[in-house]
């Protein structure tokens, strides 16, 4: 029925010494238009200091006078140590701001905060990466810091898919994503274009791609929220057991803290105890899907 | 602690030395009824009253409150505001301190809030037994907060021409200093068991089962059909949230002066009966029927927040019910979730 311990997992909070509310205050290095409507934005906060983010984490990034939003963090641990990064679609009031703030600007940053892929865990284990859309921006994080550690895994099975070529995100780095021997690496749109040679159809169509070995799988997925259960079913029907399907769910998140209740799913808040969660511990709860 | 006798003769000036120091917030005549509101003057006070439509969680979780102000042209500096001057809630129901003690917990769990936690640190609370009901809505014996053992500075009794005051804390002692009270003698103890006995059966119980039971009556009733026509008849106004005092959701928001260069960041009082409290910048909303929202907010009356914090998240207080236009009430809902168990062969 419910989570053993649904509001347990405080203790991934890091940077303890900030105010509850007060922003610090992070420099725009570089900002990269990867879309029509996302951007990539390379953050340095005070001194260099480190964020001491883990993949899957997130950050309530603010414009002062517009307010303030949860963004994922999409670089990883093994490549931020005195940066970080995050992929911002423009959609709303904050992320139009951010989208309108160039290098040297400053932007507010609280956390990072929540649960994130237990990826220490994964070790061992072939990992399947399933991110649709923007879903590729957290999955981005993790996927990055096990290939700083390839060895520690066993194969790696990427499959992404997007709506149409132009919303694929991270170009370069899917390019270099297909070209490593050591990455199973499949790509489709829902509708491709008079340049597009690749599958189409959607991310769910890839799956007949592959074969696993699904006792010594874990699979890590993350995208629109019409998408988990097609793939979900997708991942059940490779034989992949719920303990080790991992999903990071979106929700509205104020505060970041386990209080403003916007992200509650059920009688867990989001923000605490995800957004990071397994299969299995979050398929009792009717609104998480 | 311990108990004292007041005078009530003696209340106005001990309320006058409060007033010296302390910004006294109490029950006061409004519209017709009772509002707590900031007094300047004992004789405002309305010590007997039968309850409030906001309660005095205000001064604990303003409906709006800065968290930061800012000036663009400061690179960034951000501001605190200043701290609250030290207060005295006076006059608080049981039912409204169980709701202070709810939050308390709310606040200090987990992540604490220093902001809560510092104006809580702050406030002093003086209660008073509530000697009959405050109306047909209210429902703080079936909730078990028609009497309160912790949670206040002191707890007024009224035994006719005095008070019988419990003190609640150090604080609550230290506001008593030349304060004229003297040692209950035996007959005033006699009194306050006479008070308190004559009182009880006064209160009716409104469930229609014990309260211990609430948690797996709302457990086995996630698909009950009563979500669906309370989402019918529900305006999703959130009147029932506003009015709550165990409610503590909130939004964050900015505010922009016209210069466009200070403003300030502030709190203010959310409801997850609105449309768009569950909503992502994107437009999915994660609870899109007012039938998906109203059974949140039942549940974590009577269930979620008791899980997460060992408080049961409705103190029976009524206010919901009193404001909601159109009838929808927590006794309604959970004796009708009761009966449909009952019917269904379930409990």
């Amino acid at each position: 029925m419910i989570l053993t311990s649904p509001y347990a997992p405080v203790a991934e909070q890091t940077s303890a010494d900030y105010q509850l509310f007060l922003p610090t205050f992070a420099r725009i290095l570089k900002v990269e238009q990867l879309t029509a409507l996302e951007k990539v934005f390379t953050l340095r906060l005070p001194d260099g200091q480190p964020l001491g983010h883990r993949p899957g984490q997130f950050v309530e990034v603010s414009v002062l006078g517009v307010g303030e939003a949860p963004i994922s963090i999409s670089s990883s641990p093994s490549r931020s140590e005195d940066t970080f990064e995050m992929c911002v679609r423009k959609v709303g009031d904050v992320t139009s701001a951010i989208h309108r703030l160039g290098p040297g600007d400053k932007i507010g940053i609280r956390g990072p905060f929540g649960r994130s892929f237990p990826y220490e865990k994964f070790r061992g284990k072939d990992i399947l990466f399933a991110p649709g859309g923007l879903g590729l921006a957290p999955l981005r994080s993790l996927i990055n810091q096990v290939l700083d550690e390839r060895a520690l895994y066993g194969r790696v099975i990427l499959l992404y898919g997007a709506r149409n070529p132009s919303e694929l995100l991270f170009k370069d780095e899917l390019k270099r994503w297909s070209e490593r021997s050591d990455v199973e690496f499949h790509v489709t749109v829902d509708r491709g274009d008079e340049t597009w040679t690749g599958n189409t159809g959607v991310i769910t169509t890839l799956f007949s791609h592959i074969s696993i070995y699904p006792r010594n799988t874990v699979a890590a997925t993350c995208g629109p929220p019409v998408m988990y259960r097609f793939v979900l079913m997708e991942l059940f029907g490779k034989g992949i057991s719920e303990g080790n399907i991992w999903l990071s769910l979106e929700r509205r998140m104020k505060c970041g803290i386990g209080k403003c209740g916007h992200c509650q799913i059920n009688n867990v808040y989001a923000c605490q105890s995800g957004p990071v969660f397994s299969y299995k511990e979050i398929k009792g709860l009717e609104e998480a899907l | 602690m311990s108990l004292t006798i007041l005078q009530k003769k003696d209340l106005n000036h001990f309320i006058e030395r409060l007033l010296a120091q302390y910004r006294v917030a109490g029950p006061t005549r409004s519209n017709g009824g009772c509002a707590f509101d900031l007094i300047d003057d004992p004789v405002d006070l309305q010590l007997e009253y039968a309850t409030t439509i906001l309660p005095p969680k205000k001064y604990l979780l303003p409906p709006q409150e800065i968290l930061f102000e800012f000036n663009k042209d400061e690179n960034g500096a951000v501001h605190p505001p200043k701290p609250d001057q030290p207060t005295v809630i006076f006059g608080v129901h049981t039912c409204d301190l169980h709701a202070i003690q709810l939050l308390d917990t709310v606040f200090s769990n987990g992540h604490p809030d220093s902001i809560y936690m510092d104006r809580r640190k702050n406030t002093l609370i003086v209660s008073v037994e509530c000697l009959t009901p405050c109306d047909e809505h209210s429902f703080c014996k079936s909730m078990g907060t028609l009497s309160a053992d912790e949670g206040y500075d002191l707890h007024l009794t009224d035994l006719g021409d005095a008070y019988a005051v419990e003190i609640g804390s150090e604080a609550g002692a230290e506001l008593l200093q030349n304060a004229n009270n003297s040692s209950p003698s035996k007959e005033n103890i006699q009194q306050l068991n006479a008070v308190l006995s004559e009182k009880w059966p006064k209160f009716p119980y409104r469930l229609n089962f014990d309260v211990s039971d609430l948690p797996s009556l709302l457990s086995m009733s996630m698909k009950s059909p009563l979500w669906n026509e309370l989402g019918e008849r529900c305006l999703a106004c959130a009147a029932c949230t506003n009015v709550c005092p165990t409610c503590f959701c909130f939004d964050v928001k900015d505010e922009i002066e016209l210069d466009l260069r200070r403003g300030q960041r502030v709190r203010m009082w959310d409801s997850c009966q609105l449309d768009e409290f569950a909503t992502v910048a994107g437009g999915h909303n994660f609870r899109k029927s007012p039938a998906s929202r109203q059974r949140h907010r039942f549940m974590r009356k009577g269930k979620y927040i008791l899980e997460a914090h060992n408080h049961l998240g409705c103190v029976g207080c009524g206010r919901c019910a009193r404001a909601c236009l159109v009838d929808i009430t927590p006794v309604g809902v959970f004796n009708e979730l009761h009966r449909q168990l009952e019917v269904e062969g379930k409990l």
